[in-house]
């Protein structure tokens, strides 16, 4: 790969261990407050916010990745973008469960009221639903059966991440400080991209 | 400390809180900037006589306050106590449901004095002891709905509001009664951050206002109000919604004009003035037919009027109450 000079100064595991610690993080950091200080008031709103910003700072950060490789030749980062998506997507997964199962007890008429009247919840439903093909063909055998296919699937990335920004932006009561930085972290990673997009149109 | 220790302490509400706020005073503690929720007072003088057996401090105790009658005293199981100091919407002291439990140490509730304006007869700034001094404190234990679709059962120590507003004689034009917690980005941080348009305001109507079930309170469980839960002094209004129970007032105004109140002015089509608790009325972007009783594990239905509709619903008759939520 051209422009890595830093591949030989970087452990090989290094940054997977890096990437495998971000996925972790949140989970553990929750399973140590469970446990040190009780289940607290509200322990199904807090697991809920919880697994769903994790998920959504996961994305946002294996979509950081590939800008970081090209801006500075970290070239060592590139396996990371699948860890880390796929870490979002275990996230994204517990976030929807955790809804469904506790926050509605699987009520199914409380849960189609909810997806109905809430455009929130129908955005991050989208967001899921976008991201779960991406996770199933994210295997090294996947990528070569569909060729060329598989880049342009995958780019669906870009739009589960809109949804899942937006679908915190429309849940916020009054504290928008937490979805503004998600949404200028998504808007810098989009804008990084623009100038490689038009030069490979060119190209 | 263990896990086996803490586990056990659940069993027991002041336990656990107790050790909670040690347990992190000695951690992450300092690094937060945590501190007691206490009595300031005791804070600065490091005289801690509230001080508990574990070193740790709670606000002191009030006494002789007596039981308030069986009908202003649910029977539903109490919140525990550190799910009711640790768990708050208090957004003077940040947005996160612990912020004020980490940042109200900051509030200064002595001295404290209170304006009261507007359509009253007496007008005047009015030091907090005398405000209260002519007032027998009693103990009711109130349900607690929020506009989020939570609820807790708490037992305030207050007395009427009724009370209060007769003693500074109410003109014939005071119509609606307006309330303000300070405004003093010094004392309360979140204020630094235009969530809202500070200082926060809420307002009943003459007629919720003068209602038996509307207090002032200045206690919970047994002892002054914790900073984080509004103290010195606060609304509470048992059949609205969390929000209108404004906290730390330092203005009581009577006017003829409905006043602008801060959640309905920050997004109106979500929260009205009347805010009354109903499940028929939906939030635009959440239910309102169920609620989670903090400590419950699943939503549990929520009561028109909080369940005090027998008492209440007749100061609404003949209102359309999607129209005025």
């Amino acid at each position: 790969m051209p422009g890595s000079p830093s591949r030989s100064r970087v452990p090989r595991w290094l940054p997977q261990a890096l990437a495998i610690g971000l996925a972790i993080g949140p989970a553990a950091e929750l399973a140590l407050r469970f446990s040190l200080e009780g289940f607290g008031a509200d322990p199904i709103e807090a697991g809920m916010h919880r697994t769903g910003e994790s998920g959504l700072r996961l994305l946002l950060l294996s979509l950081t990745v590939t800008p970081l490789r090209r801006l500075f030749g970290w070239s060592a980062l590139a396996p990371l973008r699948r860890t880390l998506g796929l870490a979002a997507f275990v996230y994204a997964c517990l976030h929807l469960l955790t809804w469904a199962a506790l926050e509605h007890a699987l009520d199914g008429a409380a849960i189609l009221e909810d997806v109905t009247e809430r455009p929130y919840v129908m955005a991050g439903l989208g967001a899921f639903a976008l991201l779960s093909p991406l996770a199933l063909t994210s295997t090294r055998r996947w990528m070569k059966r569909l060729g060329p296919r598989w880049v342009r699937l995958h780019r669906l990335v870009y739009l589960a991440a809109i949804l899942a920004v937006v679908h915190h932006f429309w849940l916020v009561k009054a504290d928008y400080g937490p979805p503004l930085v998600h949404a200028a972290w998504l808007a810098a990673l989009l804008g990084a991209r623009i100038p490689w997009w038009l030069r490979s149109r060119r190209g | 400390m263990s896990r086996s220790r803490i586990r056990e302490s659940e069993v027991t509400d002041e336990a656990v809180y107790l050790r909670r706020r040690e347990l992190l005073r000695l951690g992450a503690g300092a690094a937060l900037g945590l501190g007691l929720g206490g009595c300031p007072a005791a804070d600065e003088a490091g005289a801690r006589s509230s001080d508990t057996t574990d070193g740790t401090e709670r606000p002191p105790e009030i006494e002789g306050f007596r039981e308030a009658p069986p009908a202003y005293r649910v029977e539903d199981e109490q919140t525990r106590h550190a799910d009711a100091t640790g768990y708050n919407n208090f957004y003077e002291f940040g947005t996160d449901k612990r912020d004020p439990a980490r940042h109200a140490h900051r509030l200064r509730t002595e001295p404290w004095s209170v304006v009261i304006d507007g359509e009253v007869g007496r007008p005047g700034r009015v030091p907090l002891e005398t405000l209260l001094a002519p007032h027998a404190l009693e103990e009711r234990i109130y349900r607690l709905r929020c506009v989020e679709a939570w609820s807790m059962v708490l037992p305030w120590i207050g007395f009427p509001l009724a009370d209060l507003l007769k003693r500074f004689e109410p003109t014939s034009k005071a119509r609606f009664v307006a309330f303000e917690t300070l405004l003093d980005p010094e004392q309360m941080p979140g204020q630094r951050r235009n969530v809202l348009d500070w200082p926060y305001r809420e307002g009943l109507r003459i007629d919720e206002a003068m209602h038996p079930l509307t207090i002032l309170a200045v206690g919970l469980y047994g002892r002054r109000l914790p900073n984080q839960n509004g103290a010195p002094l606060r609304l509470v209004v048992p059949w609205k919604y969390g929000f209108k129970s404004i906290k730390s007032i330092v203005r009581i105004s009577l006017s003829e004009q409905q006043p602008l109140t801060s959640w309905h002015q920050q997004a109106p089509d979500e929260y009205g003035f009347y805010a009354n608790v109903n499940p028929q009325v939906d939030h635009p972007r959440w239910s309102q037919a169920r609620e989670r009783r903090l400590g419950e594990f699943f939503k549990r239905p929520t009561a028109p009027f909080n369940g005090y509709a027998d008492e209440v619903a007749s100061l609404y008759e003949g209102m359309d109450l999607r129209r005025f939520f």
